[in-house]
């Protein structure tokens, strides 16, 4: 082929590392259509505004960190705050209905951006610059941790649904949401918090991505159709499906782009997306369906 | 199917007709020419309410069956001299056929949520397809071409002024209209409503609902890529931005603000969505789609059944 | 009644309630009352309203019409989750425990509630897993693996994690062995003693008969007749007439 191995494996850890960030993406998107059957139109939205956020607390306080965690926590209260003004009031109407409403707020949420941030991109500074080397090229350190960071908020979030009152609360509802209420469970109240973690998720991913391009009005828009094809992909409401699929899709474009331009690398991930569809429809890595 | 409803329907029909016959004549001509993209955007809100209002599938793919009626009378109009209108249609109308063929085979296998999310994905394929393919689609900054001539070969040939170009824009918008409007109202548009109240009874009956559905996305995509043809007659451009997942979004809207399953409902929608957007773009010049958007987003909490939802039944006999 | 003749307000009051499912009229006009600590059948043919009362009582379906009161208190319009933190418990047909999870995690959902120490919340598991040992012997396996009549132990049991001060069980002994329905009747027992109220819908008359106080009857949406179960023992015509037994 003539491609040298250094690329190949630049490549794989470059599809590693998109893969992860868009695996933290995702697992908030099906969480929130696997526990309220809500197709979050508004998520890349959520992404573009976490980084935004980031970018303001960054120039204020020089800390990433802090804007890490402030973005988290604001982005998820605006989740908090969307679902109880537009989804609440449309709980029990036809899903077009949310489709519908989760449309109208990334509309509103993209030109609030446009309007208080204007059309320039913004850059948010990596904590840290060091590279290593790998072969004889060099590999930012940064792009390796944010991968593990987001594996570690996947980890931290599977943890939490697997112990703790809430994580019982959360499986409970998406299993029988009318038990789940017979039991005593806020069920209003657990929706609202599932939500907003998936809205922190968005705009913690926002934030670590930041550094790798610029932040604009319009970044949440191709990941949020990425995040719906991950999210087909590995089994809507499923959160290891979405993971395994965010990084083999990942994986795939990385490898693409090594042919084609990234512009049309993409493609790769429709061309799963349709073979998913044809052969495997409940999602890839999901045993055929009962 | 009281006699006196269906003489108010057609003299209301006919004096809304006689007002946009003698549009263009009072009209200047930026009004004119918005009232021409308002019946166009109509057109295709129209084909996206058989599926929404008609078989009760949201589809977000009508961006690529309007862009590829642009592009494929784009085609028509760039290689072929002189250039012909009926030409013109007709590439588009196949090329968006193709489209919805594509479209029309995941559709029946696919229910509700998934099948909106693979179209919403659909469009951005032909979207990514048609911006990079340059060399054929001139990519980013598309395809400029000339209007052809109103013309039946052998018969005559006129230039298109634009009282006329409205004029015939409007014919066809009228003609797909009433045709749309038999075609809901037999026994086959029937069928599709059925699925659209109860699928499983509709096939435990014995209809085969995959095949209804897929001749409803066939004679969607028809209808869109006929507006996009004539789009492409009306500005003499082509641009992959037309096919784009959010014009999808938006003819959807078009759809709900308007009011699902009555046919001119999404028609108003168009008007109502273009109007408010030109309007608020006035006074807020740099943020007033985030107005467009609440109140959408408020007509969809409150106001579901759309402007004309309340007169669907009537609409519909 | 208590001695200076004035009546104790009853557990739980049902007041002529009319509910609807669409268009179609369930409820016509339902009253009925259950004491503390008492247990009161419901029995009736199929779909004359009995899981809809219950169903009505505990919150999930909106009466149009009526009045429930709970301990005086009027709950018709108040969510379930409410409900069953103010003392009421609902094990409804077919059971539906959370099949995905283990058992504990099962009685952790009525047990995890505010204002219930640790040790509280050990004790309770403990006399749960008194009661049913055979839940006990299964408490990490994942509820779908269990027996019919294991998820109606983990069913009742779960409810009870919720310390309630009525339990509405609706058709307990559907789909069991023969057999299962004598512990059934020995679990309603348990919780009398336990000074809980239960509200049983059954089809099963031998049992509802054994382990009830007083009998309604519903047909047709409404209450036909209303007797104390000792009474029903010796007589049975009654039985005849609305069950068609």
């Amino acid at each position: 082929m003539g491609i040298p191995v250094e690329q190949i494996l630049i490549q794989t850890i470059n599809g590693v590392v998109t893969g992860m960030i868009l695996a933290l993406v995702a697992s908030g998107l099906t969480l929130i259509f696997g526990i309220m059957e809500v197709v979050n139109f508004a998520h890349g939205e959520l992404f573009m505004l976490g980084a935004y956020v980031g970018v303001l607390i960054l120039a204020a306080t020089g800390d990433f960190w802090l804007a890490l965690a402030t973005a988290t926590l604001a982005i998820a209260l605006l989740g908090a705050v969307i679902y109880l003004t537009t989804l609440r009031p449309l709980l029990g109407r036809d899903p077009l209905y949310t489709i519908l409403a989760t449309f109208g707020v990334s509309l509103v949420l993209q030109n609030y951006a446009l309007w208080q941030f204007g059309p320039v991109a913004r850059k948010i500074e990596e904590p840290f610059t060091g590279q290593f080397t790998l072969f004889y090229l060099s590999y930012p350190w940064y792009r390796i941790v944010i991968a593990l960071l987001s594996a570690a908020i996947i980890g931290a979030l599977w943890l939490f649904l697997k112990f703790g009152t809430w994580g019982i609360w959360i499986r409970a509802t998406t299993q029988d949401r009318v038990m789940a209420q017979a039991m005593g469970i806020p069920v209003p109240w657990v929706l609202t918090g599932v939500f907003a973690i998936g809205a922190g998720m968005a705009a913690a991913s926002g934030v670590l991505f930041g550094p790798l391009v610029g932040v604009t009005h319009v970044m949440g828009v191709d990941w949020v159709l990425k995040a719906f094809i991950v999210v087909v992909v590995g089994g809507m409401g499923n959160l290891a499906g979405s993971i395994a699929a965010a990084i083999f899709i990942s994986l795939l474009e990385a490898y693409a782009s090594l042919w084609v331009s990234p512009a049309q690398a993409v493609i790769v991930s429709f061309v799963v997306l349709i073979l998913t569809l044809l052969f495997r429809p409940t999602g890839l890595f999901v045993p055929t369906p009962k | 199917m009281s006699r006196r409803r269906t003489t108010v329907y057609w003299t209301g029909f006919c004096i809304i007709l006689a007002l946009l016959i003698l549009a263009p004549l009072v009209l200047p001509e930026f009004w004119r020419r918005f009232l021409t993209e308002i019946l166009i955007w109509g057109l295709l809100a129209m084909s996206s309410d058989i599926l929404i209002g008609y078989t009760g599938m949201v589809s977000f793919g009508h961006s690529a069956f309007f862009g590829l009626g642009i592009y494929g009378a784009a085609a028509a109009l760039l290689s072929v001299n002189p250039p012909s209108l009926l030409l013109a249609l007709l590439c588009g109308l196949v090329a968006a056929a193709a489209a919805a063929a594509f479209v029309a085979y995941f559709s029946t296998r696919l229910r509700d949520i998934y099948f909106a999310i693979t179209t919403l994905i659909f469009s951005q394929i032909f979207y990514v397809i048609i911006f990079t393919w340059t060399e054929v689609t001139g990519g980013e900054n598309g395809l400029t071409f000339s209007r052809p001539p109103l013309a039946i070969p052998g018969l005559f040939s006129v230039r298109f002024t634009p009282d006329t170009l409205h004029w015939f824009v409007l014919g066809v918008v009228v003609f797909s209209y009433l045709l749309l409007r038999r075609i809901t109202q037999s026994p086959f548009g029937m069928v599709l409503q059925s699925i659209r109240e109860n699928e499983a009874r509709t096939r435990a009956i014995g209809y085969p609902v995959e095949r209804y559905k897929m001749v409803a996305v066939m004679l969607s995509g028809l209808f869109a890529g006929l507006a996009g043809a004539l789009y492409a007659l009306q500005n003499q451009f082509a641009a992959p931005d037309f096919v784009f997942f959010l014009v999808s979004g938006e003819v959807v809207i078009f759809n709900v603000i308007g009011g699902i399953g009555t046919l001119v409902g999404p028609i108003v929608g168009a008007a109502f969505f273009l109007l408010l957007r030109e309007g608020l773009s006035r006074f807020f010049t740099e943020y007033y789609l985030i107005f467009v958007g609440l109140i959408f987003i408020a007509m969809v909490i409150f106001l579901p059944q759309g402007l004309l939802g309340f007169a669907r039944r009537w609409l519909n006999h | 009644m208590s001695p200076g003749g004035t009546t104790v307000q009853p557990l739980v009051k049902v007041e002529d309630i009319h509910t609807y499912y669409g268009k179609s009229h369930i409820l016509h006009g339902v009253s009925l009352e259950v004491g503390k600590g008492e247990v009161v059948g419901l029995l009736g043919r199929n779909g004359v309203g009995k899981s809809t009362t219950l169903k009505a009582i505990m919150g999930l379906v909106r009466p149009s019409r009526g009045r429930v009161l709970f301990e005086g208190q009027a709950i018709a319009h108040l969510p379930a989750h409410r409900l069953a933190r103010l003392g009421i418990g609902y094990v409804p047909e077919d059971r539906r425990i959370f099949r995905l999870l283990s058992v504990t995690e099962n009685l952790r959902t009525g047990l995890d509630r505010h204002g219930v120490s640790k040790s509280r919340k050990a004790e309770l598991l403990d006399k749960v897993y008194g009661y049913f040992p055979v839940l006990a012997e299964r408490r990490n396996q994942a509820g779908g693996t269990l027996s019919g009549g294991e998820q109606q132990m983990l069913a009742i049991a779960r409810a009870m994690m919720l310390e309630p001060k009525i339990i509405l069980l609706d058709e307990p002994t559907e789909g069991l062995m023969p057999r299962m329905v004598g512990e059934i009747g020995q679990i309603i027992h348990m919780l009398r003693r336990e000074n809980v109220a239960v509200l049983l819908v059954e089809q099963n008359v031998p049992l509802t008969l054994e382990a009830g106080q007083r009998i309604y009857f519903i047909e047709k949406g409404v209450v036909r007749h209303h007797a104390l179960a000792s009474e029903l023992r010796v007589n049975d015509a009654v039985i005849h007439q609305y069950l068609g037994v």
